[in-house]
């Protein structure tokens, strides 16, 4: 307890295949940030310039998986966190993004980059810098080892809330009425 | 080939690559790779957008009345601009030409509560470190942690100006992030009573507050002048929507575009019809297309969308203290700050603080208590709906089958209107910062900070789809075979 307790939890977040809602649900835990940071502190995440994940005793991942760097990312996140935890419909569903894969690829992409008709010169962008796209998007567990899974879209803040606050209190995390939602 | 300076390098085979990968403390999946010479010289910089999802591809077919609660979902910084960009196309389609006054003031409230949060959270949570401590300052505190330690008082207010905001969403919506408030033809609620004077009880402190937040920035000009007039700075023209009088409107008006010096390229141009002002280019090197003004062609036809551009091309603002700061921006230093890049966030803040005001004067209009909430009209095939999102204009439109399906769907979001720009100055700061000199990470970070002061917003701008150029297999953790990659299905 004590041990746990006083030292500050490392938490390292990111969003994969998703649209940023359930960072910004995290955030709408409003002021209790403030008293949020007494007891974690964070690793890599949107919100500071760690570029890598290090060894973390909680990785947040909101969004699916949709192309390799979703991957590799996901694999870092996995090989360095304690407990991972998939955040919202993205990552534990795939997601509104997951719609595409009733889609063949090829053609999405004739018809976006060559036949559509706002674009002046058509071309396929190619790049190597550009990671490359799997063909279905994919729920994270299917993976990587998934440990907690927090349903909505996004998740209410009170819900990260008070999932964060149970682990940071050595509880095991639950949910109860109104905080479990699917919308 | 581009002939743009730093664009493409002559031979990139030759030269040494530098990735910032991921871009932090930006919304998305971006990162700026730079080639290198062996004398340190940059060569190339390119900002790449790396991830695509087929928004508009996967909406074909879906009953149009799905729409504006789908496509909120590329964002969840402003799910609100979508949602109302959609609505506005789709209340064409269902004949919706005028609404009611309460759907009208209703979808305004709602929007100017985004565009408070969303502001607020670009500012205070994401851009402030850079300001605050310095464009190299340490990492280990160069986030809103590192603010909440120093200046307890600034991060508060950022953190309240947001739950503020999110609060009008709320009430207008339904819910923070990805609410159901607004429907074709009108909206699905108004506010009550108790509502109303739950959110006019705190609207003084938040003008107050964004007040204080333009003069931050204004002390932040005060305190550097030198770097901040220069900082990734560019000329460009420009494209906002005006309302027809010249004010600033962020939900509704006509097109206009100037030239950098300030000579009109077209006004007050009805948005229904866009294509015949702006048509895409594609790079291989990015997933986010690069619009251009026709006129001009894909070459010279770049332009710059944004809080800066509203604030500095508007007539003026129609509530009174924010245009107050408008003029005192566009007075200070000859000028200068409002053609320099990191007058973003001056200009931004000035905005928080339009969007304050104007939520004040709607939350005493008493049409927002109204219950006349829908209209309707002769049935359409098509609509485009275009709004000033957070981050620029924002174009939805959208063809609808006579089964109420969605045959086709294009989008033009803010910050892919930003892709030329936002490529022009990072090579800025790489031509002036980074050129010859040995990459440190506080370098490095004076990139993102160019990259910051536009806002991007990433998520927002991969709503295509892209290319598999190779075979690779994705493994589950026991090695079984999930998803594999197939080459050249393109």
């Amino acid at each position: 307890m004590t041990e746990v307790t006083r030292r500050k939890l490392r938490v390292a977040t990111t969003s994969l295949a998703g649209c940023f809602g359930c960072h910004m649900s995290l955030l709408d835990i409003d002021e209790r940030l403030f008293a949020l940071l007494e007891r974690v502190e964070f690793d890599r995440s949107p919100l500071t310039d760690i570029k890598h994940c290090g060894p973390c005793d909680l990785g947040i991942v909101e969004g699916g998986i949709c192309n390799a760097e979703n991957v590799h990312v996901l694999r870092e996140f996995r090989a360095n966190c304690k407990i991972l935890v998939a955040m919202g419909a993205c990552a534990v569903t795939g997601g509104l993004p997951a719609q595409r894969n009733h889609l063949d690829l090829g053609q999405c992409l004739q018809e976006v980059y060559l036949t559509d008709p706002s674009v002046g010169q058509g071309l396929i962008p190619n790049d190597p810098e550009l990671p490359l796209p799997l063909d279905k998007v994919h729920p994270l567990h299917e993976v990587v080892k998934v440990d907690y899974f927090i349903p909505g879209c996004p998740p209410p803040g009170d819900a990260i809330w008070k999932f964060l606050t149970d682990l940071i209190e050595g509880r095991t995390p639950k949910l109860g009425h109104g905080l479990i939602h699917y919308d | 080939m581009s002939t743009l300076p730093l664009e493409t390098a002559a031979h990139p085979g030759q030269l040494r690559r530098v990735v910032i990968e991921p871009l932090s403390r930006v919304e998305g999946h971006g990162k700026v790779t730079l080639l290198m010479d062996e004398d340190d010289h940059v060569q190339q910089a390119r900002l790449h957008i790396v991830e695509f999802r087929a928004f508009e591809k996967f909406i074909q077919g879906r009953p149009y009345w799905e729409v504006p609660v789908m496509v909120q979902r590329l964002c969840g910084i402003c799910p609100v601009s979508h949602h109302l960009a959609a609505c506005k196309a789709l209340d064409q389609v269902v004949g919706a030409t005028t609404l009611t006054p309460t759907a009208e003031k209703i979808r305004r409230l709602m929007h100017y509560g985004q565009i408070l949060q969303s502001h607020a959270l670009h500012f205070f949570h994401l851009s402030s470190p850079d300001l605050l401590f310095g464009f190299g300052s340490d990492v280990a505190r160069r986030n809103i942690v590192g603010v909440a330690a120093a200046h307890p008082e600034v991060a508060r207010q950022g953190v309240l100006l947001r739950k503020y905001g999110q609060e009008v969403i709320r009430h207008t919506a339904g819910k923070r992030i990805h609410g159901t408030g607004s429907v074709p033809g009108g909206v699905n609620k108004s506010l009550t009573a108790a509502e109303r004077d739950e959110l006019q009880k705190d609207i003084y402190q938040m003008i107050a507050w964004s007040r204080d937040a333009v003069r931050l920035v204004r002390q932040l000009f005060e305190q550097d002048l030198e770097t901040y007039r220069c900082f990734g700075s560019f000329e460009a023209r420009t494209l906002s929507l005006v309302r027809a009088d010249g004010a600033m409107d962020l939900y509704h008006g006509g097109l206009r575009a100037r030239h950098a010096d300030g000579r009109t390229i077209f006004d007050h141009v009805e948005y229904g019809h866009y294509w015949e002002q702006i048509s895409e280019e594609v790079k291989a090197w990015s997933y986010m297309k690069f619009p251009y003004l026709r006129a001009l062609g894909h070459e010279d036809g770049w332009y710059r969308v944004g809080p800066l551009t509203r604030v500095t091309r508007c007539d003026f603002i129609p509530t009174p203290l924010a245009d107050r700061e408008r003029r005192e921006f566009m007075a200070f230093d000859d000028g200068r700050a409002a053609r320099s890049t990191l007058g973003f966030h001056w200009a931004r803040m000035i905005e928080m603080l339009h969007a304050a005001e104007a939520i004040k004067d709607l939350l005493h209009d008493a049409d927002l208590l109204g219950s006349d909430l829908m209209a309707s009209g002769p049935r359409q095939a098509r609509g485009v709906g275009v709004i000033e999102a957070p981050r620029g204009t924002l174009i939805h439109h959208y063809r609808v089958d006579e089964n109420d399906q969605v045959a086709r769907a294009n989008l033009i979001v803010s910050t892919t209107h930003n892709n030329h720009a936002m490529n022009v100055a990072i090579r800025e700061v790489a031509r002036k910062y980074l050129d010859g000199r040995k990459l440190t990470e506080g370098l490095l970070n004076h990139i993102e900070v160019a990259v910051r002061a536009f806002d991007p917003c990433l998520s927002c701008a991969t709503h295509a789809i892209g290319k598999m150029p190779l075979e690779v297999q994705l493994v589950d953790a026991e090695g079984a075979v999930v998803d594999s990659l197939v080459r050249g299905s393109a």
